[in-house]
């Protein structure tokens, strides 16, 4: 190593900028049309454009769940994918699963069993329980954990997650059932 | 029959509708008109200066509005003291973009400012910049010899107590002995909202900023200070904080970059930090402790040592209580403790979840386990032997100390009695099972705090207070105070927070804020009750004429006599009868210090941990955990015992998964992301059960309540450590304990 050894950041410039382009997306059972590049995620499209706020960014590297939505009913990491490859797809986020004065039983079983606490991984947290229903693999408490796992929650409020998941999950079988 | 007595019930969060819906909005969230955004450009290299910037090719590019460094800040406050905040260490704050100088490995060095998100992170990524190295040092353990003993420049500091006794010759004399080191790396608080900043310029050049902190007067007054703006000028707003565990207790830089950009650009700006520079915040020192245990021939303690040594930064000393703890926690006749830092080229600590106990009952807990099998005494047994009626750091008695009932009633719960106490001898399949304790010992604390209580002639109440909701539950707390001391139903409480427009209150830290804002809550609904009185006495043929204060209660919407509850006027025709519109209460409640100066105030408590250890694969799974805690009243149990839950999981994440890894080569942390920077995921955590022990303290406060956000972290991380020792035979004393430890 040299005595004053010295060191740079930043890349060079390869290409232009991208142009913006005009998409629709079907979120919520709406048609939206937005203007934006196509460098912008389907995240950052929600937030930033739509002012959809309740899906959560938490580190844009699909490690954390913030970000998850539902696409054609199964959830995805919001943050991984680009808005323009999700034309014609049907887009679900928490918005779209219930609101205050109406709320899905998963909103409800978390508001029941205290399943958080400061409420930013709610949302990715709900909208992965909804696509753990879906999906319909999860039948034990153990198989709920591993596949809620996506879904970190600092807070740490994992045991009443997985009750809250639990209590709409084993509903919705008495209902298949009865 | 009282419908409206809500403190100590189980009451669901109030905000858990907006939480749960994607309505409650963060810092990053408030999308006001022609907002730009600004990306943070930082250092790689630990130590230097910078040499060059070019920004000419960013700046060329369409949409990009400007770069920021400190080539082109314009001058801002000049002392030191103007970027102290409430929590600043003693020493000399870090100021973003203020000279050439690197300190610290991912140092913010510049702020580009674009049109959207995209142009300026990809604006960022290209902008040029050339730094001249200096050699760095980021490694403690080339520290060992160098550590001093700071000052006291931090608030909530307390310099380790004097020796008492003959520490040393009775450690010599002692019938078992312990002498271990302990360590435990870095971490990062990492809550799941990345700090962010939203600056909304108004014409005139007034700012409206939601940033993400633990304290919206704080932050206020850190950017009042540095940019020279009044009050009305820079009002802040934090209506949530998506978890802080300390964080969010000092202003961050994006604070900072936002509000110069926007004031210079006259533009409103978000700048919101990125997963990987939430590791340049602040941190939970890497800390090496020492502690030399000795008992008497009948297994009380004879000695007690306690050494810790962290890092802190080159410019600030920060400081945190770590071996206090341990001459209060046990009786001990003879004790020693130390405490120093050592100077590193990093970024300042910063206070983690219970900040210095969290480490320091690492150690204590760990070496007690030791002396335990040393001394061939149950675990629970020697401490019992050392129980401490009184604080011998003080020499006060305790307000009240409810640890013996914890140790007995997690005992209990946990069936510790079942335990044998030789490791390795319990087995499941191929699983060695194990069974630890620990227990722990933190602050009972009242800070000064106001709020303003405002009831309306349909019967509604605003309650205002500029406290902070990290997910602690201030939101549904301070509805249940209010809702209780004037006799409303919860749903006509509206209790709003996150403000410097209203009545002030510290960070929101310490566990302090259910004893500080709730006892502000409860004497400004005091004094609006007087009034209601008052009013009412003046109604016709007021049943209440000449009742006093103290003869009535607000009680089902009803002001009555307590004696005589048919002597009632409804609260609701009080305020219309008045005339007014809304009548109007505020108070600003302090700890009463006359009063609490004769004594300790602190919580406890005790945890029982089941681990099963894989004999094969040295994975680890905590199975069971039983966490008995005495806080005085709980306010909430619902909301109280997911505090609790979640610093179980923060104890068990200590002890076998985070530590933010630094290669010293570099002097940069490697796995500064959610992937590599390790937390429990919902398959890590199993049975946890929550006791909490009955306390009744009138000294600590008027509501009786002692904070729950930090206690119930203590020990949790050693208990799981002594489960592995009981479980494996093998005693680890450096955390996380990973499954190499194990093989």
């Amino acid at each position: 190593m040299p005595e004053n050894p010295t060191s740079s950041s930043g890349a060079a410039i390869l290409a232009p900028l991208p142009p913006t382009s005009t998409i629709t997306l079907r979120i919520n059972g709406e048609q939206k049309q937005l203007h934006l590049a196509p460098w912008t995620t389907l995240l950052d499209a929600l937030r930033e454009h739509l002012d959809l706020t309740g899906t959560k960014k938490g580190c844009d590297h699909g490690q954390c769940g913030a970000c998850t939505v539902l696409v054609d009913g199964r959830r995805i990491n919001s943050c991984l994918t680009l808005a323009v490859m999700q034309e014609g797809a049907d887009i679900t986020t928490i918005e779209g699963l219930g609101t205050e004065d109406n709320l899905s039983p998963l909103q409800q079983a978390f508001i029941d069993h205290d399943a958080f606490q400061c409420g930013y991984c709610t949302p990715g947290q709900i909208c992965s329980a909804q696509g753990l229903l879906n999906e319909g693999k999860a039948r034990t408490a153990a198989e709920i954990k591993e596949l809620m796992s996506g879904n970190l929650c600092r807070c740490g409020a994992y045991t009443n997650i997985l009750s809250a998941v639990q209590e709409v999950l084993d509903s919705q079988n008495r209902e298949l059932r009865g | 029959m009282n419908d409206t007595n809500y403190i100590g019930k189980a009451t669901s969060r109030v905000d858990g509708p907006a939480k749960v819906t994607g309505a409650a909005k963060y810092a990053a969230e408030f999308n006001v008109p022609n907002l730009a955004y600004g990306y943070v450009v930082s250092s790689p290299i630990a130590k230097g200066k910078i040499t060059k910037i070019d920004a000419a090719e960013v700046l060329a590019l369409p949409g990009v509005l400007q770069v920021f460094s400190h080539e082109n800040v314009p001058t801002l406050a000049l002392l030191d003291r103007s970027y102290k905040d409430d929590i600043a260490p003693g020493g000399s704050p870090f100021r973003p973009l203020h000279s050439a100088e690197v300190k610290f490995s991912q140092q913010p060095v510049a702020l580009v400012v674009a049109d959207t998100f995209e142009l300026a992170r990809y604006a960022a990524s290209i902008l040029k910049i050339e730094y001249e190295q200096a050699g760095h040092e980021t490694d403690i353990e080339t520290k060992r010899t160098q550590g001093f003993e700071p000052g006291t420049g931090k608030t909530g500091f307390v310099p380790p107590p004097p020796p008492r006794g003959q520490a040393d010759q009775e450690f010599e004399r002692a019938t078992h002995r312990v002498d271990q080191e302990y360590v435990h790396g870095t971490q990062h608080h990492n809550p799941m909202e990345m700090f962010a900043s939203t600056v909304e310029y108004h014409e005139g050049g007034k700012l409206t900023v939601y940033d993400k902190t633990q304290g919206a007067p704080n932050s206020q007054r850190y950017i009042r200070q540095i940019f020279g703006l009044s009050k009305d000028e820079a009002r802040v707003i934090s209506r949530y904080t998506g978890g802080g565990f300390g964080s969010g207790l000092r202003p961050q830089y994006q604070l900072f970059m936002a509000v110069l950009a926007a004031l210079e650009l006259r533009h409103s700006v978000r700048v919101s930090l990125t997963r990987q520079q939430m590791f340049s915040i602040g941190h939970r020192p890497h800390t090496l402790q020492t502690v030399k245990l000795g008992t008497n021939p009948d297994g009380s303690l004879a000695s007690l040592h306690h050494h810790a040594l962290h890092e802190t930064s080159r410019f600030e000393d920060y400081t945190e209580n770590v071996v206090n703890w341990s001459g209060m926690l046990y009786q001990c006749a003879n004790v020693k403790l130390g405490y120093q830092l050592a100077k590193l080229d990093v970024y300042s600590p910063q206070d983690m979840r219970a900040p210095g106990a969290a480490t320091g009952s690492i150690a204590l807990e760990i070496a007690m386990d030791e002396l335990a099998y040393a001394a061939g005494l149950d675990p629970l047994e020697l401490r019992l032997r050392s129980y401490a009626d009184r604080d011998q750091n003080l020499d006060k008695p305790f307000s009240s100390k409810k640890l013996r009932e914890c140790y007995h009633e997690g005992a209990a719960k946990f069936g510790w009695e079942k335990r044998n106490p030789a490791p390795r001898a319990t087995r499941r399949g191929n699983m060695l099972v194990g069974w630890g304790m620990a227990s722990g010992v933190w602050d009972a604390s009242q800070q000064k705090a106001a709020a303003k209580v405002s009831l309306s002639a349909d019967g509604k109440l605003t309650v205002q207070s500029a406290t902070n909701e990290i997910g602690t539950g201030t939101y549904t707390i301070m509805t249940q105070v209010a809702a209780e001391y004037l006799g409303l139903p919860l749903e006509a409480v509206d209790f709003q927070l996150g403000d410097t427009n209203f009545p002030p209150a510290p960070v929101q830290g310490g566990s302090w804020t259910a004893a500080s804002v709730g006892t502000a809550v409860k004497e400004a609904c005091e004094a609006l009750g007087e009034k209601l009185l008052k009013l009412a006495q003046k109604m016709e043929g007021s049943p209440l004429a000449d009742a006093k204060f103290e003869d009535v209660e607000f009680v089902n919407g009803q002001l009555r006599l307590r004696l005589d509850h048919n002597q009632a006027v409804v609260i609701r025709d009080i305020v219309q009868a008045s005339g007014e519109t809304k009548l109007e209460a505020d108070a600003t409640a302090a700890p009463d210090l006359a009063k609490q100066k004769q004594y300790s105030l602190h919580a406890h408590n005790a945890v029982f941990v089941e681990v099963e250890v894989d004999e094969d694969l040295g994975t680890v799974h905590v199975t069971r955990v039983v966490n008995a805690v005495a806080a005085g009243r709980i306010m909430n149990p619902k909301t109280a015992r997911s505090q609790v839950l979640g610093s179980v999981v923060w104890g068990i994440s200590a002890a076998l998964m985070e530590e933010t890894v630094m290669d010293h080569k570099f002097g940069r942390y490697v796995n500064h992301n959610y992937a590599e920077y390790h937390i429990p995921v919902n398959a890590d955590i199993h049975d946890i059960d929550v006791v909490f022990v009955e306390e009744e303290d009138d000294i600590v406060n008027p509501l009786g309540v002692k904070g729950i956000g930090e206690v119930g972290m203590l020990g949790v991380a050693a208990a799981v450590a002594n489960a592995i020792f009981h479980a494996t035979g093998k005693r680890v004393r450096e955390l996380p304990i990973m499954l190499d430890k194990l093989l």
